[in-house]
């Protein structure tokens, strides 16, 4: 059967990564750059054939497993390397495919002068297949593979110009944060195979309840708690989220597949797929959804404070990822997911949008320094400016349905959460359309505002500003219209995606009432009037901000220092961890232990001294005292 | 017990072939024919060593392709030797990284070259002796023998302090060893036998005995693995040790340590083995999060790696002590794992040293962008290390953990805190050697890789793939072993002196010697 090679879709960028990897310095950049945007374009073709055959099949059928090889196997521990073909993973599917593979093609242009051009392509293609293969897994073991490959592709794509001290640092950091995160999962599934003796989700999730009856709800509910704390490593949830803003170190690009496609999504993902496990957890659920609403406001005031326009947009990243938290925190996991589609769509458009605006101001990032690009840029502008409308919650953009069906749904559960995620798409709004304004509109500032770049990077004469080239505007435009239009994928009361995914998170009918309506137009008000707050303040009254600055400076100060959150983790954590290690390797080991074997070799009889002058020929020596005293012994017991 | 199916003394040749090799090679006067002889001779002894992995029956209970004669009949002393799931893999594992290590150390080592690749040799006889021998003094010779040439391979061909660390070596093995002499000889005096089969079968009488005949045993094996506190003699001997003798010295002799829990203690000793978990398991994980602390801030990169197997070595014993059998299972994949990465690490440090005569971490910086291929494979190398799944590390760690999290649910979370730290120091030094900008003058014209150092790397990194992937090829030859130690140790109570047990002993009973 055709859906039994699914495993295709593993092997087309697995191949393209090991090819750039070992040939890429050989193959010329023209091969390279075909091999890696055909093996994804192609994994995404076969992507899109294998979810036809699936959505032909019975809704109750639709769920394959194709096993490949029985990996490990000791006593009960079996795990099998087998993957699943079920509507949640070919949705899954369907988005790491299409946005990774526009992200590739845009990359052909934008590292084409990179000196290590294959190396990129051979990371950027193991980044999709590790990817694919967490949402491929049927089994938490399988899938954690998947869940540190993203972690180690991130690893590397971040540092990628590593030459570069703080890009390698900031890899360095993104792998060891989500490595916290990993150490929750890990502990998750020693729990769960402990428990239930498997690890795979179609025997493990009938068991659940079984598990609650057995050990009481406590158990399951530490296990999902240590789950949630995995998720908020990957998908960068207060406390783990540090690494994220740093991940901007890494080419453009990268930043578009980690905030689109690939890793962020994972740990909304993972909890989904887990839903069998939390639904008996509803204190863990709450968490989530506590976590989410919590991070996407902390992290949209910080957004609103940024200079750096990639900084501004992983601000955001992480703010929207608390919108997935909240939507399957509050048990609209569709919505969830709804959202997580419709975020990769106009997030990976930003990205790119903001890696063309670099292109064309020679790698400026500081909006301070950029304005009146409107003109010069005129496709980048246009479809940045759907990216921000979608992002803001334009009416009928897509960003609009999906992130208005999570905060229903939250108002629903709490209206305390409905008011922290409202309050959140007022900044939301202010903060998308403040890089609308301030790079796009206005007149160049270049030269006098940022003081702090300054230095560092001279942006030339706008003068000789150029729109990139077709191979990076065409994906822009592609992924402007998806996130046009992507909305109506979970258009209310004939949500495609909801009946999609209804095999797998078996959602009950929701209950539609007309005051669903009434949130919707409370949303679109909201919206609107961020953007109208962000017209004033970025374009109509300039002045305004500064004002506000300085009357609520130590504010200001406060939030645009990101709450001094990672200063407090150096200090807290960090530091004394290094303090310690310095301690134990001076006076632990230098001293006491060292202190006590000298001691005991002096209270023998080999004193220090002799130990350090002692010629070879003592241990032949000693070697046959030991050999004489051996043979004693076994005199003295046989003799006796 | 399975006998010889090649009807062949294949173990005696495995052990002995490097050893017969070693006195020819004292006669080649020509330095090169004494690299390439010692070469082939490493080689043609893993040639041999490949049959006992084909040819080892997965399924059959005991040992394999036994010889047993006598050897000091006075004393019922025998010639014994043995192969099971437990030992196949060290054995390999040995034989794997010998000529890997000869063929480094053809451009590194450029003095009394006949006498060191006779010591290099002499060690490898030594170290399959222990895993191969099944008579406790047949064992204990090995055991003491082996540290002479790796005493002289440090000394002689060492770094400044090499007298000093070489003789903390010696003086730290030597005195546990002494220790378990003792204890095998009250073996012998309980039940006239240094059998090890028979033994398993008798044990000792659960009580003070056993638990004195226990931590003799431990001791000897808990200063080779090195368990904290033991292990200050490591950094030193690593630090000093030419890169072959730190290869050999992580990648197979720390192995003897744990080996020895597994095939000694655990099922000579089950009550006492039971008894001392907590201890053990606490020193384990002690030496997991200080040895990775310990490494994360050392300036010496050889030095890094050695407490790094202070605390990979940390969590074999957490497996071993897990008595059950992903743990066991996972310790003894993870003995494999550590003793490729690990062994691979110091390869690559060796490689580095050569170029630069440093092994600070703050003379390099950058190195990435001029060594591309080196910095590919000591990220492999470091990946495996770190236990990234995929690549070997990580099947040997989550077994063992899995295993643990069965026996203490508090011992696996502490010991998974591990994994954190390792990818710490791991990714810190590599960021320190490999990252950053190409500031010293010194490292800008730094050579890659040459080809034999492809050589020698790309095995170890293939092995890492296989193990990674498919480790059922390993696990599968470990299951019936590691199936019956368990067995052994969940037992309710072993014989005490009479024989009570009601299987009869595979081994023919030899009389003892009080009757």
């Amino acid at each position: 059967m055709l859906i039994d090679s699914v495993w295709i879709l593993l092997a087309l960028p697995l191949a393209g990564a090991t090819i750039n990897a070992l040939a890429g310095a050989r193959l010329g950049r023209r091969a390279t750059g075909w091999i890696a945007c055909g093996a994804v374009g192609l994994t995404f073709v076969f992507a899109v054939v294998l979810f036809a055959v699936l959505a032909q099949r019975p809704a109750e059928e639709r769920a394959v497993e194709v096993t490949l090889w029985r990996w490990i196997s000791v006593e009960q521990l079996r795990v099998d390397v087998r993957l699943l073909w079920d509507p949640l993973s070919a949705w899954m599917a369907l988005v790491v495919t299409s946005v990774g593979f526009l992200i590739h093609v845009y990359s052909a242009g934008y590292m084409a002068d990179d000196a290590r051009y294959a190396r990129y392509f051979a990371f950027l293609n193991g980044f999709v297949f590790m990817m694919l293969l967490l949402v491929l897994s049927s089994d938490y073991i399988l899938l954690f593979v998947g869940w540190e490959g993203v972690g180690l592709a991130s690893y590397l794509l971040i540092g990628f110009w590593f030459d570069r001290k703080i890009a390698a640092d900031a890899g360095k950091k993104a792998f060891l944060l989500n490595r916290i995160g990993d150490f929750g999962l890990l502990i998750a599934i020693f729990w769960l195979f402990s428990l239930v003796r498997t690890t795979h989700f179609q025997t493990l999730f009938p068991q659940a309840s079984a598990i609650v009856s057995q050990r009481g709800a406590e158990t399951l509910n530490i296990i999902c708690l240590l789950m949630l704390l995995a998720a908020t490593g990957k998908s960068a949830q207060i406390p783990l989220y540090v690494w994220l803003p740093d991940a901007m170190e890494g080419p453009t690009p990268v930043s578009a597949l980690i905030h689109a496609a690939t890793m962020v999504t994972a740990g909304v993902y993972m909890i989904a797929r887990s839903w069998p496990l939390f639904a008996l957890s509803p204190n863990a659920l709450t968490w989530v959804a506590v976590i989410g609403a919590a991070t996407a406001f902390l992290a949209a005031t910080i957004a609103l404070t940024q200079t750096d326009l990639k900084r501004i947009l992983a601000y955001s990243t992480i703010s929207q990822l608390g919108y997935m938290f909240l939507g399957v925190g509050v048990g609209a996991y569709a919505s969830g997911i709804f959202h997580l589609t419709t975020h990769a769509f106009f997030k990976a458009l930003l990205f790119l949008g903001a890696g063309s605006v670099m292109h064309a101001l020679h790698g400026e990032l500081d909006i301070r320094r950029m304005g009146g690009l409107r003109e010069k840029i005129p496709t980048t502008y246009r479809t940045f400016l759907i990216g921000a409308a979608a992002l803001a919650g334009f009416p009928l953009l897509s960003g609009f349905f999906s992130k208005d069906e999570i905060l229903w749904l939250a108002w629903q559960r709490s209206p305390l959460l409905w008011l922290v995620g409202i309050t959140t798409a007022l900044l939301t709004a202010i903060y998308s359309f403040r890089v609308v304004f301030v790079p796009f509109w206005g007149d160049h500032r270049g030269g006098d505002a940022g003081k702090k770049r300054g230095k560092a990077k001279q942006t030339e004469a706008h003068g000789d500003v150029h729109e990139s080239p077709r191979v990076m505007t065409t994906p822009l435009i592609i992924l402007a219209v998806l996130a046009l239009f992507g909305g109506l994928l979970g258009l209310p009361r004939l949500s495609l995606i909801e009946g999609w995914l209804e095999p797998v998170f078996h959602t009950a009918e929701k209950t539609h009432q007309a005051l669903e309506f009434v949130f919707i137009g409370l949303s679109a008000v909201v919206a609107l009037t961020g953007i109208y707050v962000a017209y004033r303040a970025y374009v109509a009254d300039t002045e305004w901000p500064a004002r506000l600055r300085a009357q609520f400076g130590w504010l200001h100060q406060l939030v645009s220092n990101k709450y001094y959150v990672d200063e407090i983790y150096t200090a807290v954590i960090a530091n004394p961890l290094r303090d310690l290690a310095n301690w134990f390797s001076r006076v632990t080991d230098g001293r006491i232990i060292e202190g006590l074997v000298n001691g005991l070799a002096a209270a023998i009889g080999v004193s220090g001294e002799q130990v350090r002058r002692a010629q070879t020929g003592l241990v032949g020596n000693y070697a046959l005292s030991l050999l004489v005293g051996a043979v004693a012994l076994v005199g003295y017991f046989l003799l006796r | 017990m399975t006998q010889n199916p090649l009807g062949f003394p294949l173990l005696t040749l495995i052990i002995f072939l490097p050893l017969a090799g070693a006195a020819i090679l004292l006669a080649l006067r020509d330095e090169r024919a004494q690299k390439v002889w010692a070469f082939v001779v490493a080689l043609a002894t893993f040639v041999a060593s490949l049959p006992l992995f084909v040819y080892f029956d997965a399924r059959a209970q005991g040992m394999q392709f036994v010889e047993r004669w006598p050897w000091v009949p006075e004393f019922n002393i025998q010639y014994f030797l043995g192969l099971d799931g437990i030992s196949l893999f060290l054995v390999l594992l040995t034989t794997f990284l010998s000529p890997l290590v000869v063929l480094f150390s053809w451009d590194t080592i450029r003095e009394r070259t006949r006498t060191y690749y006779f010591f290099l040799l002499a060690l490898e006889t030594g170290m399959l002796g222990v895993f191969l021998s099944l008579d406790l003094i047949l064992f204990y010779v090995f055991w003491d023998a082996m540290l002479i040439p790796m005493y002289f391979l440090i000394g002689r061909w060492g770094g400044p302090r090499r007298i000093y660390a070489a003789l903390k070596f010696f003086l730290y093995t030597a005195a546990g060893s002494a220790l378990m002499l003792v204890a095998i000889l009250v073996l012998y005096w309980q039940h006239g036998t240094f059998d090890l089969l028979v033994l398993y079968d008798k044990g000792l009488p659960a009580g003070l005995l056993q638990t004195l005949g226990f931590l003799a045993f431990a001791l000897a094996f808990a200063i080779k693995v090195p368990l904290f506190p033991f292990h200050t003699w490591l950094p030193d001997a690593h630090v000093e040790a030419p890169t072959a003798g730190s290869v050999i010295l992580a990648g197979v002799l720390l192995k003897m340590g744990t080996y020895g829990f597994l095939r000694f203690c655990l099922p000579l000793f089950p009550q006492a083995a039971r008894e001392f978990v907590p201890l053990l398991s606490i020193l384990a994980l002690v030496g997991i999060l200080y040895g990775a602390l310990v490494a994360l801030v050392q300036k010496d990169i050889k030095s890094l790696v050695a407490y790094s197997s202070v605390a990979h070595l940390g969590f074999v014993v957490l497996g071993i002590f897990a008595l059950n059998p992903q743990g066991m299972a996972g310790a003894i994949l993870q003995m494999v794992n550590h003793g490729l990465s690990t062994g691979a690490l110091f390869l690559l440090v060796g490689m580095i040293y050569e170029r630069r005569h440093t092994r600070l971490l703050s003379d390099f910086g950058g190195l990435w962008s001029v060594v591309p291929f080196y910095g590919a494979m000591l990220l492999i190398v470091m990946l495996s290390s770190v236990g990234l799944p995929g690549l070997n590390g990580f099947v040997g760690e989550f077994t063992i953990l899995a295993g643990v999290f069965q026996a203490n649910k508090a011992f696996a979370v502490i010991g998974t805190l591990g994994v954190i730290l390792a990818a710490w120091y791991l990714l810190t030094a590599f960021r320190q050697m490999m990252q950053g900008p190409l500031d010293k003058p010194a490292n800008q014209n730094l050579a890659d890789l040459t080809r034999r150092e492809w050589v020698v790397l790309v095995p170890i990194v293939v092995l890492f793939f296989v193990i990674g992937l498919f480790p059922n090829i390993f696990f599968d030859k470990m299951d019936t072993s590691v199936r019956e130690l368990h067995t052994r140790l969940t037992r309710p109570t072993v014989a005490v002196v009479t024989q009570a047990t009601p299987q009869p002993s595979p081994t023919p009973a030899l009389p003892s010697a009080k009757e």
